[in-house]
């Protein structure tokens, strides 16, 4: 069973709305006594794409996920911008020939420019991190939001490309990556190195990450709404730049700058 | 000019390096490159896994003049850890087109390009580049609504992963034939999915389906153009003019192509999607 299907059910309660693909999941539900959706992707046995059907982001659903924020943008351009809420665990995006002919390249980016302009637009955008965060699939589906917020739970895992994969093109073996990760925190697997890069904004203790308790709905409730606030009237990035172990990116940042004007 | 004089005289862009791109695209005399190597920021995850750094990260930053307009350019040189995008590098790129931004608030009009040469995040950096490409994500739609930023794909490494989506955001794109522009690169996906699914090592198949002609051909970049310093010169000075196909923002109509393949999509070739998404809606 796929988590953020689980977390998706517990979180909003009502049906999905029709009109998207079978695999992305889109429930509009309340947060704070404020209109918020929420979005998951989720495997789907049926998928057209052989190579998406195990909860991989691929062609329908980058264009889906793109569907699903563009239309609560749209729908709020007059009004309250709803919450938008990306309840993440993506394995992978669709590695497939049929993927890359037709553009999966371009399907992710339209994931990616709506749910970027859903936060320009004052919409607060929220990744809740349950299971696994990958790559081109995490890019797409919640990458852009203003918070991140994660289970604290070994089977939530934020990475470029898994462990078999990583080390057959880096020419390493599995073990001799294991051990570097241990000492680089960018290329760590666990969420503890991720947490060191700033790139959170909480970790939440939760008893099920599986399938949630009562109890742990409730608190990442509290959690999603104490970002929403903590989001307030900002629409960009700029709070991940604060990690221990970011200080290159915010050096990089700072010396740019000071170049910038006198070039 | 006959054919053979103008091959004489043509000068090709795929062999130049990246700082040498940036300058030839720039309006003569205007290169300025900002956090160059002698600023000698590494990065400071590769000597510790036993990789030599490099005193530019791989990455060219240069403010300059596009036909007189302010311009900034961020070259990715390909030649170096095949282009991927670690945490100092990505850092120049974000932060360059975060200040483009900031230029345009201040009334300064800087537009931007994009030299994409690259496998899209640095392993050996994996989660802090993955964070900067979604940085770099950001800045290029944020920037795209004052001025174009414009990714040029010429080749020889192509442009795949992360950044081949934040190709996908930009407002023009412009490639070669030796170009070759897809989110997975050709051994990954033989490698998950096997060599009946996609043979890493038949290069025409992977060009006839990835390749620059492709891609314009079935309308997923909106220039080609001839391996050429002046050609590719004055065809982005062309794009800058132009308004944006807004390719991001089409889920509609991507969503009634993808529709039209049935319940259980077959394998397609490049005449297929050509077919597939040629012409209006």
């Amino acid at each position: 069973m796929n988590r953020a299907q689980n977390w998706l059910q517990g979180l909003a309660s009502g049906e999905p709305l029709p009109g998207f693909p079978a695999s992305v999941q889109v429930v509009d539900g309340e947060l704070d006594n404020r209109l918020a959706r929420f979005i998951a992707v989720v495997p789907d046995v049926h998928n057209p794409f052989a190579r998406a059907r195990t909860g991989e982001v691929g062609l329908l659903e980058g264009w889906g996920l793109a569907k699903a924020v563009a239309e609560a943008v749209d729908a709020d351009r007059d009004g309250e911008k709803r919450v938008v809420v990306a309840l993440i665990d993506v394995p992978s995006q669709a590695y497939g020939r049929r993927e890359e002919a037709l553009g999966i390249h371009q399907a992710l980016a339209g994931a990616v420019e709506a749910y970027a302009q859903a936060r320009l637009a004052g919409h607060p955008v929220i990744g809740l991190l349950v299971g696994k965060a990958m790559s081109g699939a995490f890019l797409a589906h919640g990458y852009q939001a203003q918070r991140l917020i994660a289970l604290d739970d070994s089977g939530v895992m934020v990475h470029a490309m898994g462990k078999a994969a990583a080390a057959r093109i880096t020419l390493r073996s599995v073990e001799d990556l294991e051990a570097l990760a241990a000492e680089v925190p960018p290329m760590a697997y666990d969420l503890g190195s991720y947490a060191s890069l700033g790139l959170l904004h909480t970790r939440l203790a939760v008893d099920n990450a599986q399938a949630p308790t009562a109890q742990d709905l409730a608190q990442v409730r509290a959690s999603l709404i104490d970002a929403v606030r903590d989001i307030g009237d900002t629409t960009d990035l700029r709070s991940r730049l604060d990690g221990e172990h970011r200080s290159a990116s915010r050096e990089v940042r700072q010396r740019l700058r000071s170049q910038w004007q006198e070039a | 000019m006959t054919d053979s004089e103008r091959l004489l005289h043509s000068r090709s862009f795929v062999e130049l390096g990246a700082r040498q791109r940036a300058r030839a695209l720039l309006d003569t005399g205007s290169f300025r490159e900002l956090l160059g190597p002698f600023d000698r920021l590494m990065s400071p995850w590769l000597p510790r896994q036993g990789i030599v750094p490099q005193a530019d990260d791989g990455v060219v930053i240069a403010k300059g003049k596009l036909a007189g307009r302010p311009a900034v350019v961020a070259a990715i040189e390909g030649g170096f850890q095949g282009g991927s995008m670690g945490e100092v590098g990505g850092a120049k790129i974000a932060g360059a087109l975060e200040l483009a931004v900031e230029d345009n608030r201040n009334g300064i009009p800087t537009c931007a390009v994009l030299l994409l040469e690259t496998g899209g995040v640095r392993l050996q950096e994996a989660n802090l580049g993955l964070a900067a490409i979604a940085e770099i994500q950001a800045a290029i739609i944020e920037l795209r609504a004052h001025q174009p930023v414009v990714g040029v794909i010429a080749g020889s490494v192509g442009c795949f992963g992360g950044m081949s989506i934040a190709a996908g955001l930009c407002s023009h794109l412009l490639v070669t034939r030796e170009a070759r522009l897809g989110l997975n690169g050709p051994q990954v996906i033989e490698q998950e999915a096997g060599i009946g699914e996609y043979d890493s090592r038949d290069r025409p198949f992977i060009w006839s389906l990835t390749g620059g002609e492709q891609r314009h051909a079935s309308g997923l970049v909106d220039a080609y153009v001839a391996d050429d310093v002046e050609a590719i010169r004055s065809q982005l000075l062309a794009l800058l003019a132009a308004p944006s196909a807004q390719r991001a923002s089409r889920h509609q109509w991507f969503l009634e192509r993808l529709a039209q393949l049935g319940d259980d999509c077959p394998q397609l070739d490049a005449a297929a999607v050509r077919a597939l998404y040629q012409g209006d809606a």
